[in-house]
């Protein structure tokens, strides 16, 4: 098999299963949310009502794609493109198994950065294009909450760079074979799990979308398949968040017995429960709360995170 | 059989020898005002007053002010179109009278000031002055009968749509649509409707903009996830900063106080119990208690604690349908669960005693409608077992959350005598470190025979709502397990030719009782004339029926004070400053029901 072919494989195959991974999380995040609030969730479309899945997605698709009159147009339509594509090229860099994989960048870790930056373009527009107040309310929260959390997201993944001397994604799993960076970089993960939520926009961080204020934030103004790309784009954040914090801090495909990808999946799945546990538990801060997080005790600690691991590799192992 | 006119010992331990208040007064104002100082005797044994239009801010202000042990609170303030009224003894002549209900604290009184007024087009001097919570009372009394309260800052209607014709509780007003004009909505009319709904700053004196940028004006509702019904609040934003609230209510109004006129009194009971929806029979419990004290009938002592027990039982339930929500406003999704399932529970008794699960209408004039089914107190028992572990969960869950305090600690804050001038109660007013709660100070109903305390928390926030109500629940729990343990025996009716439906076994046997028995169920009983009120400590707050009853069939006027009415009216009070999150908390932290506003 030739090189091209090789990743062209990887390609189809990674999208592939990363669009009904998250099409599938529509139906796990529900099942798990109605487990720990002592309800059934969806049961009755098919065996476990696993065909819930089916049949969103096919109301989804057939929905009204209606544009309200009052939107800009173009850029109505173009904002939840936007996640789509970001998030699914972040996967590019994404490191499954020895092997699989799109390509190995070595600055993959300011790729994903970068990426997740435009990612936030999506929710900001479809809060402005959509012309309606609750809608722009959560587009602006939206681009505060960016500003809160850009900031130490990136510390927060440095201390690991500096560990594994590389910003490529296959190398830092590589770097891990001795030990997880989870151990010795906790503060670095903590603090960049609390960025995952903040960039995906999940509970407690949902401020841009904020039903019981906002009704529905930045895309209370969506509907049909439009809005169901906000959605899986939700998930697709979801799971990216997740198999980076496995990658990052948790040796990635690394583990015994087991053959690597799967191990990569347990591992990712295991986060994704953990996402949807904290929307289970946690309350809403304010936005200006968070901000305040964010600025006063999360990018300091950042910060001292990456200066003493700096420190400690420096005094190991010489300049 | 009680004698109709002896104290019922069902009634609110008031004073029956004559208030101080009166000689009081009467040694004030008796000389000036001379023929416009009346007073008149009640069947409830609450002082009441009448006074001319033009001096009722006068003595209002001296009793709110100047008085020793003052009246700090407006209580109610209402109307009544007295012009078909037969039975108005010792009274003034009146075309409509305006009633002021005051409540003193330190006397642990109400005093009721009446003013008469003459004519098509009543009008005297309002009291927004003098009382905050004044201001919609006194919009209501305008609305509702055509009363103009001069001075008045916005005299609009408030419940009725803004392109109504007509007071609707005036006497002359149709009460049935089948009175009325078929209803018609064109094209054209609707579009009116909803121009005469659009929100214009410039009516409430607000500015559309600042020297340097313009105000956002926000429509939250009448359809919004975080007002928990058909609620608008017009916002003037500021960024996310809450620069002014209007709430514009009356959509939930179905015009209660109305169908009470066309009802008999046993068949307004049901309507009751859909004022505050989530409170069920406690709704019947004052209006019931304000008839028995006309009828002068005695309520058995098993009735009276089937009434207590249903009672606090629909006091926890409301509390945890408010507390889930609650929480869900700031964010947090699952505890609404938990609640509902231990909601589930009380309904499952609920329904075991009464056959029906959220509006029951279980209670009857003069006791309930039937006994308590066999093994009620196994299923209140394990209930009462299982819901205190929860509560401590939810406790431990909710209460010491940083994100939790964040948001709600200072929040919405009140203080106690801003509590007191907006006319808040309940929870709300305990919050605010004052222990004012009806069953204690006023018992009624049998409470005075039941070990509970009143939960009190300072700061006056919406962290302190939640504080109060939390261990408010707790001593329901305590309440109805002395009931479980110490129900007594006995009759659950009052035998007594007024209680409702009538009794029974003697009908087929002579012929004066059949016909008795025929007339009281299908016109229903007669209520002696007179006028009486009854207040509860409802789910939410104080809840007041006042009574006016012209010895007919039904009720001549039927005010309902709910306690959410004025706790919405101060929302704009305490949100002004705070951001839109902060609007929220606030909204699910008061604990409101839009049909408890709306009625």
């Amino acid at each position: 098999m030739t090189e091209t072919a090789r990743a062209l494989w990887s390609l189809g195959g990674i999208v592939l299963a990363v669009l009904s991974l998250a099409a599938g999380l529509i139906w796990v995040e529900r099942r798990l949310l109605a487990v720990w609030q002592e309800r059934y969730g969806p049961n009755r479309v098919g065996p476990l009502g696993l065909g819930q899945v089916l049949a969103d997605t096919v109301k989804l698709l057939f929905k009204e794609d209606w544009i309200p009159p009052f939107a800009d147009r173009p850029v109505f339509v173009l904002a939840p493109t936007i996640v789509m594509i970001t998030v699914l090229t972040s996967f590019a860099v994404v490191p499954v198994a020895p092997g699989i994989g799109v390509v190995d960048l070595n600055v993959g870790v300011l790729f994903v950065l970068a990426m997740s930056s435009l990612g936030a373009y999506s929710v900001v527009l479809a809060g402005w294009s959509s012309n309606s107040k609750y809608s722009l309310l959560g587009g602006l929260r939206a681009a505060s909450q960016m500003i809160s959390y850009e900031v130490f997201m990136g510390l927060a993944l440095m201390g690991v760079v500096v560990l594994a001397g590389s910003f490529d994604l296959r190398r830092i799993v590589e770097a891990q074979r001795d030990g997880w960076f989870c151990g010795p970089q906790l503060l670095g993960l903590v603090a960049f799990l609390v960025a995952g939520l903040a960039e995906t926009h999940r509970l407690p961080f949902d401020l841009p979308e904020a039903e019981s204020e906002l009704v529905a934030g930045f895309h209370s103004e969506y509907s049909g398949m439009k809005f169901g790309m906000f959605f899986v784009g939700e998930y697709l954040g979801v799971i990216l968040i997740s198999a980076l914090t496995t990658t990052l801090f948790f040796g990635g495909w690394l583990g015994p017995w087991l053959p690597p990808v799967v191990w990569l999946l347990l591992k990712t799945f295991v986060l994704i429960a953990f996402f949807v546990l904290c929307r289970a538990t946690l309350p809403r801060p304010r936005f200006d709360q968070l901000t305040g997080y964010a600025w006063k005790w999360l990018l300091p600690l950042t910060l001292v995170n990456l200066a003493v691991t700096g420190a400690i590799r420096l005094a190991l192992e010489g300049p | 059989m009680t004698s109709p006119g002896s104290s019922p010992a069902d009634a609110p331990s008031i004073p029956h020898e004559r208030p101080e208040i009166l000689g009081q007064l009467e040694r004030r104002f008796g000389d000036e005002l001379g023929a416009g100082f009346r007073v008149q005797a009640t069947v409830d044994g609450v002082p009441t007053v009448w006074v001319p239009a033009g001096d009722a801010e006068r003595v209002l202000h001296h009793l709110k002010l100047e008085v020793e042990r003052p009246y700090p609170m407006l209580f109610d303030l209402t109307a009544i179109d007295e012009r078909l009224r037969g039975h108005r003894r010792d009274q003034p002549a009146s075309d409509f009278t305006v009633v002021y209900q005051l409540l003193s604290f330190d006397r642990n009184e109400d005093l009721r000031v009446k003013v008469a007024l003459a004519g098509d087009a009543p009008s005297l001097p309002s009291v927004t002055s003098l009382w905050s919570c004044a201001d919609w009372y006194e919009r209501e009394a305008f609305d509702m009968f055509g009363v103009r309260f001069e001075g008045h800052p916005h005299l609009q209607r408030i419940l009725m749509p803004p392109t109504w014709k007509g007071h609707p509780l005036r006497k002359d007003h149709p009460a049935r649509a089948t009175e009325m004009e078929p209803f018609r909505q064109s094209e054209a009319r609707q579009e009116a409707e909803q121009e005469a709904l659009r929100f214009r700053p410039e009516d409430w004196g607000m500015k559309r903009g600042d020297d340097d940028h313009d105000f956002l004006f926000l429509n939250l509702g009448p359809q919004h996830p975080g007002t928990h019904g058909v609620l608008r609040l017009a916002l003037q934003l500021d960024g996310e900063e809450i620069v002014d609230v209007v709430p514009d209510i009356g959509y939930h109004h179905r015009g209660a106080e109305k169908m009470a006129e066309r009802q008999s009194w046993h068949t307004f009971i049901p309507y009751t119990d859909r004022v505050d929806y989530l409170g069920g029979v406690t709704n019947n419990l004052p209006y019931l208690l304000a008839v028995e004290r006309l009828a002068g009938i005695e309520v058995p002592p098993r009735a009276r604690m089937i009434r207590v027990m249903l009672v606090e039982l629909f006091r926890l339930a409301s509390h945890l349908v408010w507390f889930g929500t609650f929480v869900q406003d700031v964010g947090m999704l699952s505890p609404v669960f938990y609640m509902f399932v231990d909601r589930e529970r009380i309904f499952d008794i609920v329904e075991a005693v009464c056959g029906a699960r959220m509006h029951p209408g279980w209670f009857r004039i003069g006791g309930v409608a039937q006994d308590l089914p066999r093994g009620w107190d196994d299923l209140v028992g394990d209930f009462l077992d299982y819901l205190p572990r929860r509560l401590d969960d939810y406790e431990r869950m909710i209460l010491p959350n940083r994100i939790f305090r964040d948001r709600t600690v200072g929040i919405g804050a009140y203080t106690r005598e801003e509590a007191i001038d907006w006319g808040v109660t309940g929870p709300g007013l305990r919050a605010c470190g004052f222990g004012w709660d009806f069953r204690k100070e006023r018992p009624y109903s049998g409470y005075d025979e039941l070990d509970f305390d009143v939960p009190i928390a300072e700061g006056g926030d919406c962290y302190a709502r939640a504080e109060v109500r939390l261990e408010e629940m707790r001593q329901s729990l305590r309440i109805v397990r002395q009931c479980v343990d110490g129900m007594p025996s006995g009759e659950t009716k009052a035998d007594h030719p007024l209680a409702t439906p009538p009794r029974k076994p003697r009908t087929m046997e002579d012929i004066e009782t059949l016909i008795h028995h025929f007339l009281s169920v299908s016109w229903g009983p007669v209520i002696p004339p007179g006028e009486s009120a009854a207040t509860i400590e409802a789910t939410k707050g104080a809840n007041g029926y006042y009574l006016v009853s012209d010895g007919e069939t039904r009720p001549y006027r039927a005010r309902i004070r709910t306690p959410s009415f004025p706790h919405m009216q101060m929302v704009p009070w305490i949100s002004r400053g705070h951001l839109v999150p902060d609007l929220l908390a606030v909204l699910g932290s008061i604990d409101f029901v839009l049909a408890d506003i709306d009625r």
